[in-house]
């Protein structure tokens, strides 16, 4: 593309070379590989015998379970799905709140200038429990929700509070990098007037740096919140209450005709979770 | 944070306190609603539980032989997600096209053309309001049910989680094209619509050069998020690392399941360095 004479701004120039081609060719050889690694399933796919097998199996979807008893269950097992929503995202702030202040780094609190002369101990402790918040992020990112799902019904038994302890868990990992990442971001100048102005750190923390971070802060929450909904639906597969333990009890009983019906509470629950928490979104911009 | 620039009127400080007090009727409601128990979570009981099964998780076995057989799910969980997300693109880039406004619905593409009746503007929408649908449906089913059900519909292994992650990636990446699109420069296109290029042309060469860096920014970015869900579509018999930690679990080989769940938290954080370089390099 080049700039015609005379057409105002000029079109900013993008870089290229051997970065641009890594980004293409990258990819394209992976896929290349990853199809030739998967070759025979999809020659399997792509027969008569497993359009029969797949056709038989849509057939028995087919008419989906509306009897009223039924129903009830749904709706018992939806309510209970957005209740695992709702306190797995509560859960997941608190932690993430909690451990905030200490994965903030000095670089945005200030490691003590002239006016607190922190002993080595403490700027020494002050690293360690950074190194320490930082981790335990990490170790509750890393673990899959399905995962510590198994571990809180193994811990609390099955039900839906080991599905709120697993979406805390997983989730107090994610929101709090994201929440540690926000804090990275704010502007330094009113921390640092209150640390010049002789406050603590931990009040220049509260005053200075949360009140910037705060609305993107219950963003990212209700964001989370529209991820968890969907991971709340399936957190049942493992016990863990809600529309997926329904799920799992229906297909292990081969009651096909019922899983219709839970796909469709599932998509209903998350579109009503999706523009709930847009609307609250929303308001929320206008508060600030 | 200017809220003293223009004072909250009577209404919309009663409607706020609504609005909270719903939201934490529905918080409170949830925790109560979910049985939920701190006390049950501090009991010893719970407390040995879970010691005792993070216990058994250490140390990971690091057998040379272990090791080398849970290469080949690596492999695996690798080449599931990518052929997903390529399914993904094949799938969701069409549907895209249909679901941006832009150019369709008597959008840029349709200026200066005759008012169209209203049974051809209805007819045009069409296929507009359907790929919507459809990809809000395809994304709004978690991909775990998705391979749930394929695993159902061709059997246990990776095709299953390949077609789970098609469709529920197809559905994001449609909606996220769809709106990178929605967003893009219209001139080039409009430009090339006056000196008479077809509207397929003008999509063609018009529409989404500039904007491909874009979308493979974005896929790449999915990529990434597909790694974690590959690993996981395992759990439900769909191929990859997540099969053989579910086995593991289930044989209660903790320290097995250990060194898998550090294979995927390794390849995860890999998949991560990997994409965020190559994006950067699109940016």
């Amino acid at each position: 593309m080049s700039a015609a004479p005379g057409m105002g701004a000029p079109i900013p120039r993008r870089p290229g070379g051997w970065g641009v081609l890594a980004a293409w060719g990258i990819p394209i050889l992976l896929v290349l590989w990853s199809f030739n690694g998967v070759r025979g399933e999809l020659a399997g796919f792509f027969t008569a015998e497993s359009a029969t097998q797949m056709w038989a199996y849509i057939s028995r979807l087919w008419p989906p379970d509306r009897s009223p008893e039924f129903l009830l269950l749904v709706a018992r097992a939806t309510a209970e799905t957005f209740a695992i929503s709702v306190a797995g995202t509560a859960v997941a702030a608190a932690i993430a709140a909690l451990l905030l202040y200490f994965a903030a780094s000095d670089d945005v609190l200030g490691a003590g200038g002239e006016q607190e002369s922190a002993s080595p101990g403490r700027v020494m402790g002050r690293r360690a429990a950074y190194l320490a918040a930082r981790a335990a992020l990490n170790l509750m990112r890393s673990i899959p929700e399905l995962v510590w799902a198994i571990i809180f019904v193994f811990a609390v038994g099955l039900g839906p509070f080991a599905g709120v302890l697993a979406l805390g868990a997983h989730n107090g990992g994610v929101i709090g990098k994201l929440y540690a990442e926000t804090l990275e971001n704010v502007r330094r100048g009113p921390v640092e007037a209150l640390r010049a102005g002789g406050a603590r750190r931990s009040s220049a923390f509260l005053y200075g740096a949360l009140p910037q971070a705060w609305p993107q802060l219950v963003a990212y929450t209700f964001y989370r919140w529209e991820v968890n909904i969907r991971a709340a639906a399936v957190l049942g597969f493992v016990g863990a209450g809600g529309l997926g333990q329904q799920m799992h009890i229906a297909l292990s009983l081969f009651l096909e005709s019922r899983l219709v019906t839970l796909i469709a509470a599932v998509f209903i629950l998350v579109n009503a979770v999706d523009l709930m928490s847009g609307y609250l979104r929303r308001k929320l911009d206008a508060a600030f | 944070m200017n809220q003293a620039a223009v004072p909250p009127s009577p209404g919309a400080s009663r409607e706020r306190r609504i609005l909270t007090g719903a939201s934490l009727l529905i918080l409170l409601g949830s925790f109560a609603y979910t049985q939920s128990n701190p006390a049950l979570l501090l009991s010893p009981e719970a407390l040995r539980a879970i010691g005792s099964f993070a216990a058994a998780f250490f140390p990971p076995d690091l057998n040379r032989d272990f090791l080398s057989s849970s290469l080949g799910p690596v492999i695996e969980t690798v080449q599931l997600a990518t052929a997903g997300v390529a399914l993904a693109i094949l799938v969701g880039f069409p549907m895209a096209l249909l679901a941006a406004g832009n150019f369709h619905l008597g959008g840029a593409l349709f200026e200066g053309d005759p008012e169209p009746s209203p049974a051809v503007r209805r007819l045009r929408a069409a296929p507009y309001w359907l790929s919507r649908l459809l990809l809000n449906f395809m994304r709004s089913i978690p991909e775990l049910i998705w391979a749930l059900i394929f695993v159902r519909a061709v059997g246990l292994g990776p095709l299953a989680g390949i077609l789970a992650l098609g469709v529920a990636y197809a559905g994001i990446l449609g909606k996220v094209f769809a709106e990178i699109m929605e967003s893009a420069d219209l001139r080039p296109a409009l430009a090339l619509r006056a000196a008479g290029a077809s509207r397929p042309k003008v999509i063609l060469y018009g529409i989404i050069p500039p904007i491909f860096r874009q979308f493979l920014s974005y896929a790449l970015y999915r990529w990434e998020c597909a790694m974690r869900a590959a690993a996981i579509m395992g759990f439900v018999g769909a191929g990859g690392l997540g099969q053989h930690i579910e086995i593991a679990m289930r044989m209660f080989e903790h320290r097995q399941t250990a060194t898998l769940i550090l294979e995927l938290a390794l390849l995860v954080a890999a998949a991560d360095f990997i994409s965020s370089r190559l994006r950067r390099k699109l940016a």
